[in-house]
């Protein structure tokens, strides 16, 4: 390198992330996000109670239920927080970087005493503080729910896989923040990069699902005198939608609130022999089995991070 | 004096296009310096490789004898800069965007208020520093931009077209606090494309064109090597060749007519008397006269036109 810096890149981090949480926290467009979310979190809650004191029965994890239990119309909690996570995320960022371009303050900002990097970085971690704040109190909110209305308190055991299901949301949530900021960076215009992210969000949600089992069929034609072409057929199809945050996100939740899931791939009856169908797995096994699943979301992340970092750092801040 | 800014060879190329393309500038302490030229010649692509904020691609650049690359932070520490057209967090009021500043600046909370207090009552914004920004008129954010400026206690301040948009009262209002912090020992380097405005406040000038520095120095210097005279007398008057009663005239520089019985005079002095007796000579009426000094505009006209004939010419 022909240039040394000279300071430190985290001049000023923390003076960026707390005003970008605090002007999220007071802003208007965050306010309408978190109170549907907050709705729709509450109204699922509600109705699972209501369905799990309908049909009451022996059941060790009771308070897990909470979470995933569904109720005609309604769906479950879980399935509310992996759709509505992402709104939230991108509400959140896609206008960090351009919005900055758009008010004409970047450069007056950037002629601080402080780098490039502490901007952007602070700009995310004050997202993600947000997001962080949000998920704790939704989590309090349904656990309180749970214990005044089923009266019932959570065990240990529970506390645990709800304080990993926290983890795992929070990452997935992360990773939608950090494509909002990629495409902030990326696009001038909020309406675009806006739009650009929720096109995403929209086919990782609705097409992804479809595609898949599309793209895996064209990739491994199945033999119908080979059996073995089937299970790759499945495999790919698995590895092609496991690309999409979202089958990331509802493979963790599946594993940590049911505690009888054994594994999240195809499994052989041979495999199954000996095994207790139904007998629920210690947290440190599931944690081992959505393990993988929270790498690649933590990996993915860090990638798009990085692409946004780099994609600023190169941008020419005049206007 | 010291010199507290210096370039040499300063090129900046935006794919094929230089928009800056070999400036040498220095800036000695206390002074204010004029940047001036029409828009995209390079005037705020010079200011923001002075902080750092872009990289040359060639040449070198030193602030306060640090380079803005390397040790970025001690220079954006030391100097204040207001961009062009600068913006603000609107929904913040204008207190909230100077706190957001000073914590920036690692200040702590007692220092903060202290110097937010006071820059505002120096730009005269107390009761407006309360108010949300998106209330502001175009000449408070101005205001508010100085008042940022002032927190830093920068040695330098780059002013970036603090005056464009403004209305005559508070441009002039404007004006006055720079100056005022001229002689407080601040440095100011402040650019423009207005021309005479500026003249009015700034010690020496740099005439930026395409990119280059086409003349620089002292304002008188420069209306006198360019015009040959720094006033500029008009004389109406009958039945008389000005040009011919002129000819051997002491501090005259150029005779033209503009009309008949019209004529400019340049001179590198009030000549007023001198051509008035010389009218009165040649057996001419005199009508009217009235005298003004020579404005950068016109040095600059005359000087690029000149420039692009001998382009032209090349």
């Amino acid at each position: 390198m022909r240039q040394q810096r000279e300071g430190s890149p985290f001049t000023g981090l923390a003076t960026v992330a707390l005003k970008e949480a605090a002007d999220h926290m007071t802003s208007a467009r965050i306010h309408l996000v978190m109170l549907l979310v907050l709705l729709t979190a509450v109204g699922a809650v509600y109705a699972a109670i209501g369905q799990i004191t309908e049909t009451v029965s022996q059941d060790q994890f009771l308070f897990l239920r909470l979470f995933t239990t569904a109720r005609e119309p309604l769906p479950s909690f879980v399935a509310f927080l992996g759709f509505l996570l992402p709104l939230v995320a991108i509400a959140l960022g896609f206008d960090s970087i351009n919005g900055e371009y758009n008010r004409r303050t970047m450069s007056r900002i950037l002629s601080q005493p402080i780098y490039r990097d502490a901007l952007l970085t602070g700009k995310f971690l004050g997202g993600l503080l947000v997001i962080a704040i949000c998920l704790l109190v939704l989590w309090l909110l349904v656990t309180g729910l749970g214990i005044l209305l089923v009266g019932l308190p959570p065990s240990g055991e529970e506390v645990l896989r709800g304080l990993a299901f926290l983890l795992a949301s929070f990452v997935y949530a992360g990773v939608w923040l950090a494509v909002a900021l990629v495409f902030s960076t990326l696009f001038r215009s909020p309406a675009t990069s806006a739009l650009a992210t929720l096109t995403v969000w929209l086919l990782f949600t609705i097409f992804w699902p479809m595609l898949a089992p599309l793209i895996a069929g064209a990739l491994v034609p199945v033999d119908p005198l080979n059996p073995m072409t089937a299970v790759d057929l499945v495999e790919v199809e698995r590895a092609i939608s496991r690309i999409s945050p979202n089958t990331l996100f509802g493979e963790m939740t599946l594993a940590l609130l049911n505690p009888e899931t054994r594994s999240l791939g195809i499994v052989f009856s041979n495999q199954l022999s000996r095994a207790l169908i139904g007998a629920p797995l210690p947290v440190s096994q599931s944690l081992m089995l959505i393990w993988p699943q929270l790498a690649a979301m933590i990996a993915a992340l860090l990638v798009l991070f990085t692409a946004a970092y780099v994609s600023f750092q190169r941008q020419e801040i005049r206007a | 004096m010291s010199t507290v800014i210096e370039t040499k060879g300063l090129v900046k190329r935006y794919g094929r296009i230089a928009a800056v393309d070999g400036v040498d500038l220095t800036v000695e302490k206390g002074e204010v310096f004029g940047l001036l030229g029409p828009n995209g010649s390079g005037k705020t692509t010079t200011i923001l490789l002075l902080l750092g904020l872009t990289e040359p691609t060639a040449g070198t650049v030193r602030v306060l004898g640090l380079d803005p690359l390397r040790n970025p932070l001690a220079v954006k520490r030391r100097v204040g800069y207001m961009p062009d057209q600068i913006g603000f967090y609107d929904n913040l009021t204008g207190r909230e965007n100077l706190l957001y500043t000073a914590r920036l600046l690692g200040l702590s909370g007692a220092e903060a208020s202290k110097r937010i207090d006071e820059a505002l009552e120096r730009v005269r914004l107390v009761e407006a520093g309360e108010r949300r920004v998106s209330t502001y008129s175009r000449g408070m954010r101005q205001r508010l931009g100085l008042a940022e400026v002032l927190i830093k206690q920068a040695e330098i301040a780059i002013l970036d077209e603090p005056t464009s948009g403004l209305d005559p009262q508070s441009t002039q209002e404007l004006l006055d606090l720079i100056l005022a912090l001229s002689r407080e020992g601040m440095t100011i380097v402040l650019s423009s494309h207005l021309l005479a405005m500026v003249q009015s406040v700034c010690d020496r000038v740099a005439l930026f064109s395409r990119g280059r520095i086409g003349l620089s120095g002292r304002v008188e210097d420069l209306t006198s090597d360019v015009l040959g005279g720094t006033h500029v007398v008009e004389v109406e008057a009958q039945d008389v060749d000005l040009a011919q009663a002129l000819a051997d005239a002491p501090h005259i520089t150029g005779v033209t007519q503009q009309r008949p019985g019209l004529w400019r005079v340049d001179a590198d002095e009030d000549a007023r008397p001198e051509i008035a007796r010389r009218v009165v000579m040649a057996g001419g009426r005199l009508t009217a006269m009235s005298i003004r000094h020579t404005t950068l505009d016109e040095v600059y006209v005359r000087f690029f036109e000149e420039d692009r004939h001998h382009a032209a010419a090349a």
